[in-house]
């Protein structure tokens, strides 16, 4: 009774049968239906709007925070680069007024040092003329009294007075003049040791 | 699996070749009961002989609708900004569905268009599959043939709609019937069998893809642990230890059908995003 010829007869007869599992059935069809068209409203109506509008709004908080981080990043490297600049600009002016402050000290030092040399000229200069008019005071003085003291003097040693003024003031001039030819000589070579 | 019917074992389409041996070890004790196909035909719980006829398969259906929107409810009344971890599996399911089928078949723009319609095909189908493996359930929503001729006619209606909207009415048969870039004589050929894939094929074999493998998995898992039950409890000796083995199996088989069930939801919704782009691209 179970030979394959027999199976296979069975399985056309099962086929004829209620069960076949390739016919549907109208209850099976209809609470398909009902079951389908049940998840589907509830999919299509709650849960998958929610999720998307969940998902789309993350999607868009992420983009935006992304964003907004650049943003960010950008202006810091902006400020970054600014700051850089101002620094270089600072060093470069510090570094030119140092440089203006040293060429002007340098110019002061050398304008005074030139008024110092004149000054000092100057004061040389006074001082060889005074010198000069002093000395040649003297030897006017020295002209009139010298001429008073050695005549007095001559005559005291002598003992008498010389009667021909004549010969007296010739004696007096040659007295004179070899002093003053004397004098001249130390002048000149005390003048030539101060230069 | 406790049915009244052992007995008309050879008249089921299961019987093969290879049962008479499996029968020939329990005759004897009459412990061992193989899965039939009368498995996915339970009796009428409500309703019986009209047509809202309702039995243990609807009843594992709207449960297992009932904590898909459950859960999905609950994700999108506390849909957060910063999502918690509750939220990130449900998101992590529909970012699957949105970033690998519908962009990555249909594109940016349309992707976004069949979004809902796609994910929410992948969470029915993927719900209605596990409960394969969830215990007392113990079979798959989609294993018998209703839900799958209803998710495949709305992927039908839904890609004939879309190409008669992006092509007009005769654009889109032209498109799909006569495909250009073809020699006119071939036509005679090929605009045959374009209307059979278009018109027939494509939503027939959803439909028996999506059936075939579960009712397939239900029937493996069923044997390997009718087996164990039998092979423990009513042989004798070392007939025992042939239990182990199926009992390993059996484990081995569940996973299977994990692994099954994910990825026959991921093929129904690719097939409709792939379906979708066909009608909506002239060219294809």
């Amino acid at each position: 009774m179970s030979s394959p010829l027999d199976s296979s007869a069975a399985v056309m007869a099962a086929e004829e049968t209620q069960q076949n599992i390739l016919l549907p059935h109208p209850p099976d069809i209809i609470w398909s239906l009902v079951i389908v068209v049940i998840i589907g409203l509830v999919f299509y109506k709650y849960a998958l709007p929610k999720f998307q509008a969940v998902l789309d709004e993350r999607t868009a908080k992420i983009e935006g925070g992304l964003a907004k981080a650049e943003q960010a990043q950008e202006e810091a490297a902006a400020a970054l680069e600014e700051y850089h600049q101002q620094l270089a600009e600072a060093r470069a002016d510090a570094a030119k007024t140092r440089e203006e402050a040293r060429a002007e000290g340098t110019a002061i030092v050398a304008e005074l040092r030139s008024k110092a040399q004149e000054e000092a000229g100057r004061i040389v200069e006074t001082a060889h003329r005074q010198i000069e008019a002093e000395r040649q005071t003297a030897a006017v003085s020295l002209r009139a009294e010298v001429g008073a003291l050695a005549t007095e003097l001559a005559s005291k040693i002598v003992g008498e007075s010389l009667e021909d003024s004549a010969r007296q003031s010739r004696v007096v001039d040659r007295f004179l003049d070899e002093l003053e030819a004397s004098q001249t000589a130390s002048a000149t070579t005390s003048a030539g040791k101060e230069g | 699996m406790e049915r009244p019917r052992s007995d008309d074992l050879r008249e089921t389409p299961l019987f093969t070749p290879a049962s008479p041996m499996l029968l020939a070890a329990s005759e004897g004790e009459g412990g061992f009961h193989a899965p039939t196909v009368a498995d996915f035909f339970p009796p009428a719980i409500f309703f019986e002989g009209t047509v809202f006829e309702f039995n243990r398969v609807m009843l594992i259906r709207v449960i297992a609708a009932v904590v898909l929107l459950t859960v999905f409810v609950i994700a999108a009344r506390r849909a957060k900004l910063v999502p918690g971890r509750f939220q990130n599996v449900v998101e992590m399911i529909l970012d699957f569905v949105r970033n690998a089928i519908a962009i990555e078949v249909l594109g940016e723009k349309n992707g976004r268009k069949y979004f809902f319609l796609l994910a929410t095909i992948f969470c029915t189908v993927l719900v209605m599959n596990i409960t394969s493996v969830v215990p007392f359930l113990n079979l798959a929503g989609t294993s018998v043939i209703g839900l799958p001729i209803v998710l495949a006619a709305w992927t039908y209606v839904m890609y004939l709609g879309a190409g008669v909207k992006a092509q007009g009415f005769g654009g889109f048969l032209k498109s799909s019937l006569f495909p250009p870039g073809v020699p006119k004589v071939l036509y005679l050929l090929l605009t045959p069998i374009e209307f059979l894939q278009v018109f027939v094929l494509r939503p027939a074999t959803l439909v028996i893809r999506l059936l075939a493998n579960m009712v397939a998995g239900h029937l493996m898992l069923a044997i390997c642990f009718t087996a164990t039950s039998f092979f423990l409890f009513d042989s004798a000796g070392a007939m025992k230890l042939f239990g182990a083995g199926t009992l390993v199996a059996g484990f081995a088989f569940f996973l299977f059908e994990v692994f099954v069930a994910a990825l026959q939801a991921y093929v129904f919704a690719i097939l409709t995003a792939v379906y979708l782009n066909m009608s909506i691209e002239a060219e294809h």
